[in-house]
């Protein structure tokens, strides 16, 4: 006699195993070699080390400039994928791969090449520098450049829900009187919501941890505009592991409890709309 | 038939495995030896290297190629720390040879001692490079710490390029002043007018003269000197500082690797010839300060005189300052917290 019924799916046990060998292999072990290299250090140190002035200005900037970037990403983002989705014009197609760009471009020529522009001899810098407007060398050019690395996770993930967005449902809503504002607040933003949530999520996780680009258009001013991977790598050149890998646990603590908290969100959403739906 | 089209292939790859025998052996007949170096040296050793063959052959019989690697002074000492197989380094700090010492003996204790000038080939300096015709009017040390001048140096945690920067301010005000407090105030009125803090001696040279920011340069003489040829000399000016501090580069041989591969008498033999006058030559034509007087003497036009501060001699060597200046919660930390 069997004690336990089979499954309906079989092969549960040996998909569950390699996730979990899998996930354990590449994340896990990595990431808890972080950990180990910074229990090394007393309480004490830790604390002094990852909340001295100018570790704490850089979690500020980091943090701060990549919810801005993948703010602002949200909405062009968004008004980008409707554009490539709902309207037809020359050349769409080119524009639509363009949109990848910054995912394939190496980060350092993407950083390079923002500078040229925005710096005060650069095609937009000359301009924009006697309007009293400095991008480059500057917290303003952190977030130009986050916002270049992560536009492309916007598009990407909220693109394919809106070509399968059914048109019959704004057109039921225009037919039962509602205004073209009503359709895209009620309509069209709530079955987009989740979409964007993990756009607006791949965009801000990619900022917080991109390096290559912003170093390059930062200036990396101490207490200025020094973002948090800078002070990693400055630590790592004094042969200073246990220091980089203390501030590299505080930043993955921080991005892990974000990262939760929006899954969360999105949980919820994805509830609360499950039940409307009924 | 069949069996002649199945001969074929397996008579190529076997002619193929027989060819790339020999070459393989040819190749190994050659010795190689890797010289892992740091930023702004790739054309000089791109020379010496050239030149260090062709004497090596004739003397020994031996074809030897010389590889090399460059990077950031500290990341390269780092990448041999964690096992990149360099025969030697030729970097530009001391700290970044001591590093090897500590860490797994790669580097024998009495390094300055295996070679003339303490296993220095050449030294440099730290010099001013301004806008042509001096529009700010920049003449020494003071001038960096006016309001209103911008100053672009190299980041001075991660370059030995901006270490030295800050050494010189600090020795030149420590040298006027005579106390601490003085010179601790100076640097970080100097640091507060730096708008960009590259990583390196390079991207500082960009960002003063591709990106049009800064009214002052300060770097490399040698680093000077290039930017006067390859930009033109129509755009910048250079200006010696009245006092200045000496960069010295030094050498060595990583001991573990050469036994390991066998090339210890090639290796040395390299590090020899830049000694050598015919090394010191080539070392002072990509404008470096040769050791050699005769040559030093030959190429005087090129380096002006300028009084010299000495890491070792006036500052307490290298030890002291790296735990003072450079080390967490050192000065440099507390004045950049400060601006």
């Amino acid at each position: 006699m069997r004690r336990t019924t089979p499954r309906v799916l079989p092969g549960f046990g040996l998909s569950l195993g390699i996730t979990v060998v899998y996930l354990t292999l590449i994340v896990l072990i990595p990431l808890s070699a972080v950990f180990l290299k910074t229990s090394g250090l007393t309480f004490e140190r830790f604390w002094a080390l990852t909340t001295s002035p100018r570790v704490l200005a850089s979690y500020r900037l980091t943090f701060g400039a990549s919810l801005l970037a993948a703010l602002i990403d949200v909405v062009f983002g968004l008004i980008l994928a409707w554009g490539l989705v709902r309207h037809s014009f020359p050349l769409k197609r080119l524009v639509d791969a363009l949109i990848d760009l910054p995912f394939a471009l190496p980060t350092a020529v993407a950083g390079i090449a923002l500078t040229a522009i925005y710096a005060k001899n650069g095609w937009l810098g000359q301009y924009l520098e006697p309007l009293g407007l400095k991008i480059a060398f500057g917290p303003p050019g952190v977030v130009v450049a986050l916002m270049f690395i992560g536009l492309p996770f916007v598009v990407r993930t909220v693109q394919p829900v809106l070509e399968d967005l059914e048109l019959e449902l704004e057109e039921a809503a225009a037919t039962l009187g509602a205004s073209r504002w009503q359709i895209v607040r009620s309509v069209v933003l709530p079955t987009l919501f989740p979409a964007i949530l993990t756009g607006f999520t791949l965009a801000f996780a990619r900022a917080v941890g991109e390096y290559g680009s912003v170093i390059f258009i930062a200036g990396n001013i101490p207490m200025v505009s020094e973002i948090t991977p800078l002070l990693i790598i400055t630590r790592l050149e004094q042969y200073d592991y246990v220091g980089a890998t203390a501030i590299a646990t505080v930043m993955l603590v921080i991005s892990f409890a974000l990262l939760l908290a929006i899954n969360g969100l999105q949980a919820w959403t994805a509830r609360r709309t499950g039940r409307l739906a009924t | 038939m069949l069996a002649a089209s199945l001969f074929r292939p397996i008579a190529w790859v076997g002619f193929t495995c027989a060819w790339l025998l020999v070459l393989s052996v040819v190749v190994l007949a050659q010795t190689t030896i890797l010289n892992v170096s740091y930023d702004v040296t790739r054309e000089l050793y791109k020379d010496i290297n050239t030149a260090f063959a062709t004497v090596h052959k004739k003397r020994t019989g031996e074809a030897v190629t010389v590889n090399q690697s460059h990077g950031g002074s500290s990341r390269q000492a780092l990448s041999v720390a964690s096992g990149l197989e360099a025969d030697v380094v030729t970097m530009n700090q001391a700290p970044d040879i001591d590093i090897l010492v500590e860490r797994g003996g790669l580097v024998a204790k009495a390094w300055r001692e295996r070679f003339p000038h303490g296993a220095v080939p050449y030294t440099t300096t730290t010099v001013f490079l301004v806008r042509k015709g001096n529009p700010k009017n920049i003449k020494d040390w003071p001038d960096l710490a006016r309001s209103g001048i911008q100053v672009i140096v190299p980041n001075p945690k991660t370059s030995g390029n901006g270490r030295y920067t800050y050494l010189a301010a600090w020795g030149f005000a420590l040298h006027k002043d005579g106390n601490e407090a003085a010179a601790r105030e100076f640097v970080t009125r100097v640091f507060a007018n730096v708008p960009v803090l590259d990583g390196g001696g390079r991207g500082a040279t960009t960002t003063f003269t591709q990106r049009d920011t800064g009214d002052v340069l300060v770097t490399f003489e040698n680093e000077a000197l290039l930017i006067g040829k390859e930009l033109g000399a129509d755009k910048f000016d250079i200006v010696y500082p009245s006092v200045s501090i000496e960069a010295a580069a030094p050498v060595a041989l990583v001991e573990t690797v050469v036994d390991k591969r066998g090339t210890r008498k090639t290796a040395t033999a390299y590090l020899e010839f830049l000694f050598s006058p015919a090394g010191q030559e080539i070392i002072a034509r990509h404008y470096f300060r040769p050791q050699d007087r005769n040559v030093l003497a030959a190429n005087k036009a090129r380096f002006p005189d300028v009084a010299l501060i000495s890491v070792e001699r006036d500052l307490g060597g290298w030890e002291k300052v790296q735990s003072a200046h450079f080390a967490d919660n050192g000065i440099y930390d507390q004045i950049s917290v400060k601006r």
